[in-house]
């Protein structure tokens, strides 16, 4: 089966990032969608620990260890950036002054559930961040993750099994096979993978969704 | 005459006693006030709740105070990392208790406690297992979870410069968990890579009032201050 890469997943959420856009970008796959934010679109990253404007990477032998993102690796700072502290960084999170984020799941439900800090594994270490706080916070919640489990089931499950981040959070989910809408009528899919036909696409699903696809897909 | 600054890491935390609550400010090693959590591990309080975003990274700082068995209590946002092997250890050991806040929260808290405010509503966390046997309402149609303040008895944070009065000034991200915690704690001790003189900082950018300091020291840029090239994150 073919399935979008993940650089195709990350330029597919970036198409849908506007112009002027305050965005947070997860740790891990999301983190990826900045490579990939159109060069004519002017897009303010916000990281958690108190940093927007947040620029790439720095060249190897620039890293300052005072200036990391969320998932403290080293960064830059573009022009016109700004530092504040950690209750002003969650205050726009939860104030709704972010216009998107995205983030990685482990489960999506059909209501827009998320599950994405906790396996509830007997023996993890559980750990939170600032998961819940963008779940619930920003204007719109972005999940990014593969359609399937390694065991071949789908993460878009009717119920989360895994301990919830948010309730009715998600607003579209970007897999590897499809691009979803999470809509109060229900799930609808708006992308879908080349040589995917929709309702092999409703089969892996599990749960009710509805065609939205335009006549034809739209390349990634 | 007002003059906060102290003259060593030692003398700034002498008086932290068993049982404490301490913040310790930083994200994973940014902003985390190394020098004077070697001085409180030198000064051996024990029995402390510790409050940070984190559970230590490596084996100094956090991780060095926690290896010596120095804090019954951990209170924080995200303890499982690459390099936390030594909470990941006594914790499954059973042998450190964890209270797991969302980082917003665990921020608003610690602002809360520092604005005199007794509790507040808060929608981050409503419905998931961290909000468990917490008060919640529902506000114009939105549900919230009742949280309360974070207090504590000493602060230990990492600053840029300070001045005499305490005024404080930070470093880009390093500055995170150091402004809040400043005020939420009865005694804030920052430790500054440089004190400068009264008036030399500019009072529009001050970002701490010295009102939230107790004690400065000055703790020039230390070798593990200095990014190395071509290191690892």
């Amino acid at each position: 089966m073919k399935r979008f890469t993940r650089d195709e997943m990350a330029a597919r959420v970036a198409r849908d990032i506007e112009d002027g856009a305050y965005v947070n970008l997860g740790i891990g796959l999301p983190t990826m969608v900045a490579n990939h934010l159109p060069k004519d679109r002017e897009v303010i990253l916000h990281t958690e620990n108190g940093l927007l404007g947040m620029g790439p990477a720095p060249a190897p032998g620039a890293e300052d260890s005072d200036l990391i993102n969320a998932g403290k690796q080293p960064v830059t700072t573009l022009p016109g950036a700004s530092f504040f502290h950690h209750a002003d960084s969650f205050a726009m999170m939860r104030g709704g002054h972010l216009d998107c984020c995205v983030l990685g799941a482990f489960q999506v439900s059909a209501q827009g559930d998320l599950a994405n800090w906790h396996t509830g594994a007997k023996d993890a270490i559980p750990a939170v961040g600032g998961a819940m706080d963008l779940a619930i916070g920003a204007k719109s919640v972005y999940v990014m993750m593969e359609h399937l489990t390694k065991q071949g089931e789908s993460k878009i499950v009717a119920q989360c099994t895994y301990p919830v981040t948010g309730l009715r959070c998600v607003n579209r989910i970007y897999t590897d096979l499809a691009v979803i809408d999470v809509t109060p009528q229900g799930l609808v899919a708006i992308d879908i993978v080349p040589g995917l036909a929709f309702d092999e696409l409703a089969r892996l699903t599990g749960v009710p969704l509805a065609n939205g696809l335009a006549a034809a897909p739209t390349p990634a | 005459m007002v003059n906060k600054i102290v003259s060593s890491s030692a003398a700034a935390v002498a008086d932290v006693h068993d049982g404490a609550t301490v913040m310790i400010g930083g994200f994973g090693t940014a902003g985390m006030p190394a020098e004077l959590i070697d001085a409180l591990i030198d000064q051996g309080a024990r029995d402390l709740t510790i409050v940070n975003n984190n559970a230590g990274n490596g084996d100094t700082g956090l991780a060095a105070l926690l290896k010596a068995r120095r804090v019954r209590k951990i209170v924080c946002s995200f303890p499982r990392q690459t390099d936390s092997h030594v909470f990941d250890a006594l914790y499954r050991a059973g042998e450190i208790e964890l209270e797991l806040v969302p980082q917003g929260n665990l921020a608003e808290r610690i602002r809360a406690a520092g604005a005199g405010i007794g509790a507040f509503f808060s929608p981050t966390g409503y419905g998931t297992e961290l909000a468990k046997g917490k008060e919640t309402r529902v506000i114009d149609g939105r549900p919230y979870v009742l949280e309360l303040p974070i207090y504590a008895d000493f602060a230990l944070i990492k600053a840029l410069r300070g001045d005499r009065w305490g005024n404080l000034v930070y470093r880009k991200t390093a500055r995170n968990f150091g402004p809040i915690m400043a005020s939420a704690a009865k005694c804030t001790v920052a430790q500054v890579r440089e004190v400068v003189n009264l008036g030399d900082l500019d009072p529009e950018s001050v970002i701490t009032p010295g009102i939230y300091v107790r004690r400065v020291v000055e703790i020039p840029a230390a070798a593990r201050d200095v990014p190395v090239p071509g290191a690892a994150a």
